[in-house]
């Protein structure tokens, strides 16, 4: 059937051509009708994504290369790369670096433990999964922002019922290290259900028969837990790790509501904001975008050469 | 599941129960503190206690008092529900190919919508800022719609072509054979049996843009087209001496209404839905 390009079927067909060529004008025609829909279908949302995607993007590099700033908008001109070496000089810049990356890194390893440890309860539990599953979700689906005030006040002296239990000292959110730490855990709780949800997904996958067979072998939980189950799983931890690497990379709503990016917690996310909104500099602004653009290429890059052929791009839709 | 046969002792039970009472009080505690910060009164919302001394749903009166509110509140439904709709509508169309069709250029969509799905949203707002002033989108409502239509339609495509690929093919084989075009087929046959998909991806997009705060705040500058996520971020007081807490909680509250509305009615799907997509089916 044409509707399908499964591999094997493709291989069949050319195999069988020479007996049957005469079916293959037949074939054609049906053919281009399917590839005529098929790109009319798709037409609506690829201009969109390309027109709001690739098009700015292209724009940024442009604007980064000269010296814009709203404020002063006479003084614009064609600078080359200064602007990148203003940010990557700045110590600003830097910091907001290394927060950013220390935030994604302790966020996703914690929501990975407790991400596998939800995932095996929401797997095994019989009693209550439906309430366990519901009130997990609710995580996931609430607003950011309103989340990220929730954990404001809940540190704020006076008003939170967190407040009190810090030894006395400067609140916890004016400080670097411990607002950090509030940081993370705000999007540790946010965002381990999601976690949870697509290592669950991975964990469906696992046969009750094979996890049998290993503890009739005598193998015990861990054992089975660490040779059964996580090569099993591995492909579906890579795209949690990716998805969640990516946008943890991206923090930004929680720091705003948070820190604000005092006391040197910006994120570049953060940061780009503040040069852009807040500054009106869209030369420096821009270079920043292109350069988390980079980093961001980079490690998704990373992560899709780990995957191989697991990779969710590779997965050509049609296939079964 | 995988339990010894039979075997459900009480102590595994309350084993259970409890690991499972954890879970759920891990979940919700944060919203329940900023519902009791919303019911709190003036007086007693620094007092720190978990639980409101006084009631009051005064903090609600006072929001839906103010057009910073409830225009924001209109922006952000007639927002989301608009680029819910066209995401849905384009990536549906776009999953069907992708699913069913052979056409030149598919690899490449889907690796696009990848390439989309994981791109720095903030990259895009230098440039979106400085491109929507000068085509006057800027702090409009097709200002902040486009780009959510962008960062939705990846999540739609991968969750409706996961869900188009469990649709029984026969039916459309058998409506072929009976003699529908490609196109009678996706519309008589396909979209009836895609249509739990594609309300799962909906409530999945609509959650995406409900909850965006980067762009609204980054893309608008005043009440025209302010979403609640910002508008709360601005709440000042109805006087400069009055502390917003109160008010920021009931709005808070109220945008997170349709969320748990979501979540109760829909689990299942949405588990399916966020499941679907990321996981090779």
């Amino acid at each position: 059937m044409s509707g399908t390009t499964t591999e094997p079927a493709d291989v069949a067909a050319r195999a069988v051509r020479p007996a049957g060529e005469k079916d293959k004008p037949v074939l054609s025609e049906g053919k281009k009708a399917e590839r005529k829909l098929g790109l009319m279908l798709v037409a609506p949302a690829a201009i969109v994504m390309i027109a709001v995607t690739a098009w700015p993007i292209i724009y940024s590099v442009w604007l980064s290369l000269q010296r814009y700033d709203l404020k002063f908008p006479d003084r614009t001109e064609f600078v080359g790369l200064d602007n990148y070496v203003t940010v990557l000089t700045s110590e600003y810049w830097w910091n907001a670096v290394w927060v950013t990356v220390v935030l994604t890194v302790v966020s996703v390893v914690i929501e990975l433990v407790l991400g596998m440890a939800l995932a095996l309860i929401m797997h095994r539990t019989l009693v209550g999964r439906g309430i366990v599953r519901t009130s997990t979700l609710i995580p996931y689906g609430i607003v950011t922002v309103v989340a990220a005030f929730s954990w404001r006040y809940a540190w704020t002296p006076q008003t939170g019922y967190l407040a009190e239990i810090v030894a006395s000292g400067d609140p916890v959110l004016t400080q670097k290290i411990p607002a950090l730490m509030v940081v993370v855990l705000a999007e540790v709780w946010k965002t381990t259900p999601f976690m949870a949800l697509l290592l669950m997904a991975g964990l469906a996958l696992v046969p009750d028969d094979l996890l049998r067979a290993a503890s009739m072998d005598g193998a015990n939980a861990w054992q089975r837990f660490a040779k059964v189950m996580l090569p099993i799983m591995k492909p579906a931890i890579l795209v949690a790790l990716l998805f969640r690497t990516l946008d943890a990379f991206r923090i930004f709503d929680n720091l705003f509501v948070l820190t604000a990016g005092s006391q040197g917690t910006s994120s570049v996310s953060m940061l780009t904001y503040n040069n852009l909104i807040r500054g009106l500099n869209l030369g420096i602004g821009s270079t920043m975008s292109v350069l988390i653009f980079i980093m961001v290429a980079v490690i998704a890059f990373v992560f899709i050469k780990l995957f191989g052929t697991a990779a969710p791009g590779s997965d050509d839709g049609g296939k079964r | 599941m995988a339990g010894v046969g039979g075997a459900e002792t009480t102590a595994r039970k309350v084993r259970w129960g409890v690991l499972n009472a954890v879970v759920v009080i891990y979940a919700l505690f944060p919203v329940l503190w900023i519902a009791s910060l919303s019911f709190k009164s003036a007086a007693t919302l620094t007092d720190g206690n978990f639980v409101p001394r006084e009631w009051t749903l005064d903090n609600y009166a006072n929001i839906f008092a103010t057009t910073e509110f409830v225009r924001a509140l209109l922006n952000s439904i007639g927002i989301a529900l608009i680029a819910t709709t066209i995401a849905v509508v384009f990536g549906t169309m776009a999953a069907y190919a992708i699913a069913r069709l052979d056409f030149p250029g598919k690899k490449l969509l889907v690796g696009v919508s990848l390439l989309i799905a994981m791109f720095p949203q903030v990259s895009l707002v230098s440039p979106l800022f400085e491109i929507e002033r000068s085509l006057g989108l800027f702090d409009t409502w097709p200002g902040l719609i486009l780009p959510y239509i962008t960062f939705a339609l990846p999540l739609a495509i991968y969750t409706l072509s996961a869900f188009f690929r469990e649709i029984p093919w026969e039916l459309e084989k058998a409506a072929k054979m009976d003699g529908a075009t490609p196109g009678q087929a996706f519309r008589r046959v396909i979209a009836p049996l895609a249509a739990p998909g594609v309300f799962t991806t909906a409530i999945l997009v609509f959650i995406f843009c409900w909850n965006d705060f980067l762009f609204a705040i980054s893309l608008t500058s005043t009440e025209r087209s302010r979403t609640v996520p910002v508008a709360l971020s601005f709440f000042t007081g109805s006087s400069q001496f009055e502390d917003p807490t109160g008010s920021i909680a009931a709005a808070a509250v109220v945008i997170t209404i349709p969320i748990i509305l979501f979540v109760l009615f829909f689990q299942r799907r949405i588990v399916a839905g966020l499941t679907s997509g990321a996981v090779k089916g």
